[in-house]
């Protein structure tokens, strides 16, 4: 018994010493084990003598970095001009900066040639150019050049394919190794290897392609531009599809791709492997074999079973039920597929690596698209899961944004790709990113107007700030008399009432000068008269939009002389206008509707229950909007609008309609008592503030306007059919119809409510 | 070992027969010795703060000279050089980073070594302080991964910051010996000073084949977007010189330049600045006659005036960054850091971090050649707009710029968001100062639509046990014509709803929910039944709506799809007296809140009430059985920075009965209490989001003198 225990104690003993002695290193480690985790983290030492360790270079080294034996900076730069050339061109190489500086920016187009057929797309670039707010027909003007050989189409297996460019281009005079033009092209290169050669030496001119490689790409001197059809229309374009906004997309499907699947060539790594994310429910790939002539030689196993399923969906379908569209390259790297997907409000999932992005340059799509890799396609769906549902529906908004603002039309594409060069010219005057990316986007925010968000009237929120507390008030004087007329004084004295008011500017448009500045009522804030000179064509009338530099505050309150107004009413409309900066928000309305009989666009000054016009004889707006309609609008629509009378109120609604998508606002207006007023003045007179009595015929209740009669025989007056025309020619201009009917008016909380007139803010609007 | 111990084993029987009593105890000592020890050694090494103590003791206390030293053979592979057609897609190998959920990619670091040629020369600095940092800062943040196998980016020890202290073909070769090289694929060089004379290349000359460089003075020509990382030059005077943040406004010079060194003829044009516009222009140089001991680099001179640097750069708006021998200069970090806007001439150079930073927020960019119009143009910024550059320019160091841990962060996360695109920082996270995060507001519903009409609107009645009354809510609401389907929530766990039979008959679907628990935030549940982006929330006891009140409030709903578009309006006003916030029933002139008894808003505010309200607000009202309809005004006011819309004439809303029986006390504990609730949600979310107007929407017509017949909402405001 004792000899057993000594035995058991024994071992025990020796098999203690034995694991301590040598298992010792491994028991060390092991016990260490939870230590080294610690030291994974920190594994780079912190040496003893790390303070004692160099500095990377000499602070002297770092302030004076300079060598006096370098060339001179001028030198240097001239020394570049002949090293950076083609495809090393940068705009400071290869861009002729001088030529634009003393007309800005004019883009000139080489007039057309009779015998040279044009593709459809082609075509609509250069009309897109031609009634672009930049177009000159005089080359010596211009900072830019278009040709007008067509190239978009370089493959040249391709019917449009043009021969001999590069003998046509040496025999323009104003070519100058392609100095400070702009070539447009859409396909480059041909089968099998569809490189990115056009067949024609480009030379120093900006390329604005579709399908761009990076590699290829001259960073901020070449433009990628998406890849349109020849169908995609002119101007206005069609809206995008998203109509609602939900946090959780109620989508058939998460992830969908319909199209080629190649077994050879290039692009078939990717295509070839679409087909192994699908999983039949949520993710739906289909791909088909069918394409070219000799599909059936390069058949494989799936090719039946797949073109089969390939029938079962349909594209359009499945683009309106998916959250995440797959945008694989093709044979190129762009298609059309990118542009549908986004007009679809489906997020793209692009598999096209080294794609430089269309405008990149300007638009961030990450915001907007999950740029995806090609080799990581079995990723895809996972990564896409994990997105985040508010992502998700920020991700579709900005889709429908960036769809809208630069995409929807080939105006919108080309107007893009000039407004990226222009920003290249100045830098310190160009749009940054934010104004880019941020509605309304950057066509509709002017450089030339301010660099800064907080002057525009769409910023705001964003930028943490609000619109200034005053306003201007801005009356146009037409009155030939050359006096003052009874309401414009009153008017005056009306407005220089309101606390709010910072100045009052008045606009003479008369022939006769203006009265003496003793004749002019005593206000208590400024108020300056600026010479209406600009009276050359017909009447002027879009002067009263020109953005004067008198104009200091953010609101102006645009008057005619014959407006009559309260102090009350001027206070009300003004506090609403700082909830709305970006909308008009004024006093009288008209309102716009279709006219089924007629086939177009009808216009009535009826009482209705709808509005979608403020007329501008009394209305708060932002003062961006000057210099949008002056600067944004082209030439030719104003000489239009010129042209025809009493116009340009409908113009200013049109353009802040097109800019916001939203309708104007209404305000309280007091009971008017219908003023006499002189009739020479045409159509304005009539149409501000009530309507004639007689014209109180409003529509039915709760129908569409669509169904009211027409209303412009009726009213007779040639006036307003001059209205009608104004507003369909618009219409025509922008491509769509941008006004946004509205049921609603803002009147004071308590207004017509059944409590004490003293509790009221705004008791003299409801004075009758 | 294992022979070993059988051994041990074979020996021990032998001895045991033989042991004598008196050894017994002997051995037990022994034994109870050993086994002790064996405890406390155990002990010891895993009670947790002894961890601390070791890990000095393991590898912590190492000199930089003690590094091993690896010889490179003269004739050792030399990499090619950079390839510049690289790009993520065709030299990186992504599929080293592979899907994590995390979506953070893992960096390699080697370890230091010494490297000498054939001679026992050293190749370079072995490590400069700030590279030191730099790998310290990586190796302490969440990218390290000390798994040579699990990495996805490999940084060398090499240092290359500055390749005046390197030789070039021998580090080329100290990389080529890698253990991961493979051709450069997948690593990452630091560096801040490119080139050197005469011809200053504009990135590192050492060949590094396939390795993605984070350079400090990359031209347009050398950077390979999307692949390179353009990185600042770092200022080791940040880490010296504490310069306090300046408020933004106007300062003493307009334009200051403080490099040194400077090629004569930029030198000459500035002068030519001066001599024009005269004092707002400041120009200085390199002091010539400083006493011994002061350092030449903290000073600047302007004819005999002395002035401190960096210090002298917060004295001016606008701070010159010229170009020297390279595009990448130091002074750009001291110039950030002191909330001077930088005016940058350098043609063709590729900005610190461009590829995420919005310089044109924070800076000027000016071509070399309109130099002379300098002044003109910088005159042309409006003055908010330098005021927020100022800000932004500080911003960029503090976050960018300020150290090299700052560096190596911003330069990591750039990759990694090449790696995952979909987990990338956003821009407004890279560019806006916390500042404007704070002030500013982004909509999480900032497209402008007009949802159409047809898709109408879920009505949700929250219920108790008022069966009576809800039926009559339900049947007036049925009569709106954009109604398309009818929920009710059924907060009542001890009653079943009434029989299907009973509920009125009404012409769209009526669904009812069961709930589990009596909670107000049941009201505002996203139900899977809710198909409609438009939803009413009304209470069962809100019989006064008329159809063309609620018809018409859908129609402002539609053009506000943002807000909460309600009936009764209420207002918070400031008591002074009190020093808090306190809630307003009364009528008054102003609103900021619709009671949500009866309001329209978009079906995703119930998603953020349900998830994203922020602190313990949701449990606070369950509580309180309270203020739900507060807490919405404020989620919904807060993200969307806009005010509500009230529509609509005010009319008396609870029944005169109840009011009589609920008497004026209970009224005011109820005012007392909303008050409460106010203050306590102002403080939880840190600020007060209501916004506060003063008007309301009614149909265009309302009240005009004009046939009531005619007008599309003619029963509106009656009683």
């Amino acid at each position: 018994m004792q000899t057993r225990k000594k035995y058991i104690f024994l071992t025990f003993l020796a098999s203690w010493l034995l694991l301590f002695f040598f298992f010792g290193d491994q028991l060390h480690r092991f016990a260490f084990f939870s230590v080294r985790k610690a030291e994974a983290r920190r594994n780079w030492p912190h040496w003893t003598d790390r303070s004692l360790l160099k500095s990377f270079a000499d602070p002297k080294e770092l302030q004076s970095d300079g060598d006096p034996s370098l060339p001179s900076p001028r030198a240097r730069r001239a020394a570049r001009l002949s090293v950076y050339k083609n495809s090393r061109c940068r705009m400071e190489t290869c861009f002729d900066f001088s030529r634009c500086e003393k007309h800005g920016f004019k883009v000139f187009t080489y007039p057309r040639e009779r015998d040279q057929p044009l593709s459809e797309s082609y075509d609509k670039i250069l009309t897109s150019i031609e009634r672009s707010r930049y177009y000159t027909p005089n080359p010596e003007e211009a900072c830019l050049f278009i040709l007008s050989i067509d190239t978009l189409d370089r493959d040249h297996l391709s019917g449009q394919y043009v021969r001999n460019v590069d003998e046509k281009i040496r025999s323009f005079p104003l070519w100058n190794g392609g100095r400070n033009h702009l070539i447009f092209n859409l396909y480059s290169g041909t089968w099998p290897n569809y490189t990115e050669d056009l067949g024609f030496d480009i030379g120093q001119a900006i390329l604005a392609k579709a399908s761009f490689y990076t590699e290829s790409f001259r960073p901020g001197f070449d433009i990628s531009i998406p890849l349109f059809s020849k169908d995609h229309p002119q101007r206005g374009g069609e809206r995008g599809w998203l109509y609602q906004d939900s946090i959780h997309p109620k989508k058939k499907y998460l992830l969908v791709f319909k199209g080629k699947r190649y077994l050879t060539g290039i692009g078939s790594g990717t295509r070839n492997a679409l087909h192994h994310i699908h999983n039949g429910k949520d993710i739906i790939s289909l791909t088909t074999c069918k394409h070219g002539k000799d599909w059936e030689k390069h058949k494989d196993t799936r090719c039946d079973k797949d073109n089969v399923d390939y029938e079962k969906f349909d594209y359009q379908e499945l683009l309106h039920n998916s959250t995440f569209c797959i945008v694989p390259r093709g044979r190129r790297l762009g298609s059309f597929r990118f542009l549908e997907a986004l007009q679809a409000a489906c997020i793209p999932v692009l598999l096209s690596d080294g794609w430089e992005l269309p405008f990149a340059e300007a638009i961030d799509w990450g915001k907007a698209a999950v740029v995806g890799n090609e080799r990581l396609l079995l990723q895809i769906p996972s990564a896409v899961r994990c997105i985040h549902p508010e992502r998700v529906l920020a991700f579709r908004q900005q889709t429908q944004f960036l769809w809208d603002a630069y995409f929807s039309s080939v105006d919108k594409i080309v107007h893009t790709t000039l407004e990226i060069i222009k920003d290249r010219l100045l830098p310190h005057r160009s749009r940054s990113r934010f104004l880019w990316n941020t509605l309304p986007g950057g066509l509709l925010a002017l450089p030339d107007f301010s660099t800064h968000p907080g002057d525009f009237p769409f910023y705001y929120l964003q930028h943490g700030s609000s619109p200034s507390e005053k306003f201007t008030a801005f009356i146009r004087a037409v009155s030939p008399t050359g006096s003052l007329s009874q309401p414009i004084l009153r008017l005056i004295q009306a407005v220089s009432g309101s606390q709010y008011c910072a100045q009052i500017l008045v606009l003479w448009s008369c022939e006769k000068p203006p009265p003496p500045s003793g004749k002019w009522p005593q206000t208590a804030v400024p108020l300056t008269i600026i010479q209406g000179g600009r009276k050359v064509r017909g009447a002027g009338l879009s002067d009263r939009f020109f953005p004067y530099a008198a104009i200091r505050t953010d609101a102006v309150l645009s008057l005619d002389e014959h407006t009559s107004l309260s102090t009350s009413e001027v206070d009300f409309a003004f506090v609403v206008w700082r909830s709305f900066p970006e909308r008009i928000v004024g006093f009288p309305t008209r309102s716009h509707f279709w006219d089924t009989e007629q086939r177009r666009w009808g216009y009535t000054s009826k009482w209705t229950n709808e509005l979608s016009i403020v007329l501008t004889a009394a209305a708060f707006y932002h003062r961006y909007y000057h210099s949008l309609f002056t600067e944004y609008l082209p030439a030719g629509l104003r000489e239009l609008v010129d042209g025809l009378a009493a116009c340009e109120d409908i113009l200013m609604n049109v353009l802040v309609a097109a800019v916001t998508k939203l309708p104007p606002i209404k305000v309280t207006q007091r009971k008017q008592h219908k003023e006499t007023v002189p009739q020479q003045v045409g159509c304005k007179a009539g149409d501000v503030g009530t309507p004639p009595a007689g014209e109180r015929s409003p529509s039915p209740p709760r129908s569409p306007p669509a169904k009211v009669k027409g209303t412009a025989g009726a009213a007779g007056s040639r006036c307003f059919s001059q209205r009608q025309d104004c507003l369909n020619q618009l219409v025509d201009w922008f491509g769509y119809m941008p006004l946004v009917p509205s049921q609603l008016r803002l009147d004071p909380v308590l207004f017509k409510d059944q409590v004490s007139v003293l509790r009221k803010k705004y008791p003299r609007l409801e004075k009758p | 070992i294992m022979c070993a111990s059988a051994k041990y084993n074979t020996r021990g029987p032998a001895l045991i027969p033989r042991m004598k009593t008196k050894h017994r105890i002997y051995y037990i000592t022994l034994f109870s010795i050993v086994l002790l020890g064996l405890i406390a050694t155990g002990m010891f090494q895993f009670w947790p703060h002894s961890i601390e103590s070791s890990s000095d003791w393991t590898v912590e206390k190492r000199s930089v000279h003690d590094v091993p030293v690896v010889k490179l053979p003269a004739d050792s592979p030399i990499p090619e050089r950079g390839d510049l057609s690289c790009r993520m897609h065709t030299c990186f190998d992504v599929y080293r980073c592979g899907f994590n959920p995390k979506n953070k990619i893992k960096v390699y670091i080697y370890s230091l070594k010494k490297y000498v040629d054939e001679y026992g020369t050293s190749v370079s600095n072995t490590i400069s302080r700030e590279y030191n940092e730099l790998l310290t800062a990586i190796s302490d943040s969440e990218f390290y991964t000390d798994d040579v196998n699990r990495a996805c980016l490999f940084v060398p020890s090499v240092d290359v910051l500055n390749q005046n202290t390197l030789r070039i073909k021998e580090t080329a070769q100290a990389l080529a010996q890698l253990s991961r090289w493979d051709r450069g694929t997948n690593h990452l060089l630091f560096n801040m000073l490119p080139g050197g004379p005469p011809d200053y290349n504009t990135a590192l000359d050492v060949p590094r084949d396939r390795a993605l460089l984070a350079g400090g003075g990359f031209s347009t020509w050398t950077y390979r977007q999307g692949y390179d990382v353009s990185i600042p030059v770092y200022s080791p005077l940040s880490g010296e010189v504490d310069l306090p943040e300046r408020g933004p406004g106007p300062r003493r010079y307009f334009i200051l330049s403080s490099q040194m060194a400077l090629h004569p003829e930029y030198r000459s044009e500035l002068e030519a600045l001066q001599a024009e516009n005269g004092e707002s222009v400041l120009i200085l140089d390199k002091c010539t006659n400083l006493s011994d001991g002061v350092p030449a680099v903290r000073k600047r001179c302007h004819k005999n005036q002395v002035f401190d640097y960096p210090q002298v750069l917060q004295e001016s708006t606008f701070c010159v960054v010229l170009r020297g021998a390279r595009l990448g200069q130091a002074v750009l970090s001291d110039v950030l850091q002191a909330g001077c806007v930088p005016v940058i001439i350098a043609d063709s150079y590729i900005l610190p971090f461009s590829e995420v930073l919005d310089w044109k927020r924070a800076s000027v960019v000016i071509p070399e050649e309109k130099m002379p119009e300098m002044y003109s143009i910088l005159q042309s910024v409006p003055q908010r707009q330098i005021e927020e550059m100022q800000r932004q320019a500080r911003w960029f160091w503090e976050a960018y710029f300020r150290s090299m841990k700052a560096i190596a962060l911003a330069t990591l996360q750039i990759i990694n968001d090449r790696i995952y695109p979909y987990a990338a920082i956003s821009y407004e996270e890279w560019n806006d100062p916390p500042a404007v995060k704070w002030s500013s507001v982004s909509n999480p519903l900032f497209l402008p639509l007009i949802p159409p009409q047809s898709q109408g609107f879920t009505a949700i009645v929250l219920t108790y046990d008022r069966v009576e009354s809800l039926f009559r809510v339900i049947t007036e609401v049925s009569k709106v014509p954009s109604l398309s389907k009818l929920l009710v929530v059924w907060n009542n766990q001890n009653k079943n709803p009434p029989e299907d039979s009973l509920w009125p008959k009404i012409r769209v679907p009526l669904k009812v929910v069961r709930t589990a628990e009596n909670k107000l935030s049941n009201r505002f549940f996203p139900y899977d039944e809710i198909e409609t982006e438009a939803v009413l929330a009304i209470d069962d006891d809100i019989i006064m709506l008329t159809s063309d009140e609620l018809q018409f409030g859908y129609e402002v709903w539609r053009e506000f799809p943002d807000r909460l578009v309600g009936y009764p309006g209420r207002l918070h006003l400031w008591d002074h007296e009190m020093n808090k916030w306190k809630y307003e029933s009364e009528w008054t002139n102003e609103v900021s809140m619709v009671l949500t008894g009866a309001a329209f808003y978009h079906k995703y505010f119930n998603y953020l009430y349900t998830y994203k309200m922020p602190g313990d607000i949701k449990n606070w009202v369950d509580a309180h059985m309270n203020c739900e309809d507060i807490a919405m005004n404020f989620l919904v006011a807060n993200v969307t920075g806009k005010s509500v819309i009230k529509v609509t004439p005010r009319k008396k809303f609870k029944c005169p009965e109840c009011t009589a029986i609920d008497g004026l006390s209970l009224d005011q504990t109820h005012m007392v209490e909303r008050s409460e609730c106010i203050n306590k949600f102002a403080s939880v979310f840190g600020t007060m989001p209501l916004k506060v107007v003063e008007h309301r929407a009614d149909p265009v017509l309302y009240k005009d003198d004009f046939p009531e017949k005619l007008k599309s909402f003619p029963n509106i405001g009656s009683l």
